[in-house]
């Protein structure tokens, strides 16, 4: 048995998340190799073949692949795909967009976000927005899997010493081209890996409000979400969202301002280890996750949370 | 120009799923369907690249047992031309889909086919990348904004770190994300008019594709619920609590 994953990286640095894939191959057993598909990947190998574990780094150094196209990343995986019972990557927007594509060139199924692995075949997932976990088992010949990062701790970065193959076969499918990005810069940590997230929604009101979450971001070192609502209504941009079809996370601390907690929202965060909300609607549903729930508006109780917080 | 609007029957999002007592799924019957949110997204843009006049006709298609017709005549009532049903079970799984697609693509000669970045029930996330591999085309993912000139198109993706733009080539497909844009509903004239459009029925077998599951459910369980929380009085109780009790900050 033998798992190939598929490195996450932006910017030039490797994603913290691919150690969560790493983790999650981990618990599968046998030999892991890490994919770095890009352009100019010398940092990014360097940091994956450092990870703990991985016996070895396939190196796909190309300029077709620099951002990620689908259209040219999934062939070359399947033309990697000899002699790898699964072939993994992170449930990110990265992953998401490729795995399928290789997939079908592979015709097996895949298995999206998984949560829990019972064994190399058995695999748990949340279906229906996490109101239900279904078991699935996989007898394909490749198990094509993405990983929900936050279900799984973080292999350690360091102390491994992989050996380093560069591989051929990129190309440009000429189908799609990167035309550029426009990336929301922050001082703040990561959303998805932030140890604190403070979240605002519909009841907000407005952008400019989300400054006083800011404030208190900035005294936790916490990261910034929002409720789709809030981001439907255009007070932040969209990677700012939590919920089933935005981002999951899973914090030691989330704290929820002005969310009545939606179903799809509860989905993105309710496997925070300790959930505040704070609502002046008291028969709001996020109060029925919250472990400390205060009732009050969110105008006066976050200025007062923030001097509170010294 | 032709637009194939594949649309998915799943349970009303507003409904609490319940999980069956012998763990073989959801809790289907007397439960209210709807068509997949992401979906109906798809079938908007598709009418209005079909008002903007970059397209002629709507056809909407769905796959699953005789009452996904229904959601084929929501598609109607929106605008949609025609619809095609193809029968199948109700679980059937995404690579199956894609193949099935895949063969009504070849009948239709789409210029596009617009669908949902994700179902609302199996949170799969994969149809719309699995038919533009077994079709070769391009693919534009999590689309935000589609601008259709010739024979490419702009597509503004969501990705994590914000938006990324990117060009597709024709034909292409484009799974659509929540921005694109706010789909209309359907008027009573209009729902009247959608029972008279025409609505052709097909099997798995007419279109000799192979749908057997390649996954087995082993269970499906409710997820542990969290303990019930306190209600706290101020935000002094607040912070004391989260530095004392929980130790999180």
């Amino acid at each position: 048995m033998s798992i190939l994953i598929l490195c996450d990286h932006e910017n030039g640095q490797l994603s913290p998340v691919t150690l969560n894939a790493v983790s999650a191959a981990s618990q599968i057993g046998g030999e892991m190799h890490i994919l770095v598909a890009g352009d100019q990947t010398g940092n990014v190998v360097k940091a994956a073949a450092s990870i703990a574990g991985i016996a070895k780094v396939l190196v796909a150094d190309d300029k077709s692949l620099a951002n990620g196209l689908a259209e040219n990343l999934a062939p070359l995986m399947q033309s990697l795909s000899g002699g790898y019972s699964h072939m993994m990557a992170t449930a990110t927007t990265t992953g998401k967009n490729v795995m399928p594509r290789l997939a079908a060139l592979l015709d097996v199924m895949q298995i999206s976000d998984i949560i829990k692995i019972d064994d190399a075949n058995t695999f748990q997932r949340p279906i229906y927005a996490g109101n239900a976990l279904s078991t699935v088992s996989s007898n394909e010949a490749i198990k094509v899997i993405t990983v929900r990062g936050t279900a799984f701790e973080a292999a350690a970065a360091e102390g491994g010493n992989a050996t380093i193959e560069p591989v051929a076969g990129a190309s440009d499918a000429g189908l799609s081209a990167y035309v550029k990005s426009e990336l929301s810069s922050s001082k703040r940590p990561e959303l998805t890996s932030a140890p604190i997230v403070i979240s605002g929604g519909r009841g907000m009101q407005d952008g400019a409000n989300f400054a006083m979450l800011e404030k208190i971001a900035d005294k936790l070192g916490a990261a910034v979400g929002a409720s789709r609502a809030a981001v439907d209504a255009g007070f932040v941009p969209n990677d700012y969202q939590v919920g089933q079809t935005g981002k999951v996370v899973a914090p030691d601390l989330y704290v929820a301002v002005g969310i009545s907690g939606a179903i799809q929202h509860l989905a993105g965060m309710k496997d925070s280890k300790v959930i505040v909300a704070i609502n002046k609607d008291d028969e709001a549903p996020i109060f029925q996750v919250a472990d400390y729930g205060l009732v009050a508006d969110l105008f006066d109780a976050v200025p007062a949370l923030e001097k509170e917080l010294g | 120009m032709k637009v194939l609007v594949p649309v998915k029957r799943v349970i009303d999002y507003n409904v609490k799923v319940r999980v069956k007592a012998d763990q073989s799924g959801v809790e289907l019957a007397n439960v209210k369907m709807a068509m997949n949110p992401f979906d109906e997204i798809a079938v908007e843009q598709a009418l209005r690249l079909r008002e903007a006049g970059t397209a002629d006709e709507v056809i909407a298609v769905s796959i699953g047992p005789a009452q996904n017709q229904e959601t084929i005549r929501t598609a109607l009532a929106m605008g949609a031309d025609r619809g095609i049903h193809i029968e199948a079970p109700h679980d059937i799984e995404p690579l199956a889909v894609a193949k099935l697609l895949k063969a009504v693509v070849a009948q239709e000669n789409p210029g596009i086919v617009l669908v949902g970045k994700q179902a609302i029930d199996d949170d799969c996330n994969q149809t719309g990348q699995m038919l533009a591999a077994l079709l070769g085309w391009a693919q534009g993912t999590f689309a935000s904004a589609l601008e259709i000139a010739g024979d490419k198109a702009k597509v503004i993706r969501e990705v994590d770190g914000g938006l990324e733009h990117i060009e597709i080539n024709m034909p292409a497909i484009v799974t659509v994300d929540l921005r694109l844009n706010e789909p209309r509903y359907a008027s009573l004239p209009n729902i009247m008019k959608a029972k008279k459009k025409p609505l052709d029925s097909l099997t798995a077998g007419d279109l000799g594709v192979d749908i057997a599951p390649r996954l087995t459910i082993v269970k499906v369980e409710e997820p542990a619920a969290r303990a019930a929380g306190i209600k706290v009085g101020d935000v002094q109780e607040l912070v004391s609590k989260l530095k004392n009790e929980a130790k999180v900050i």
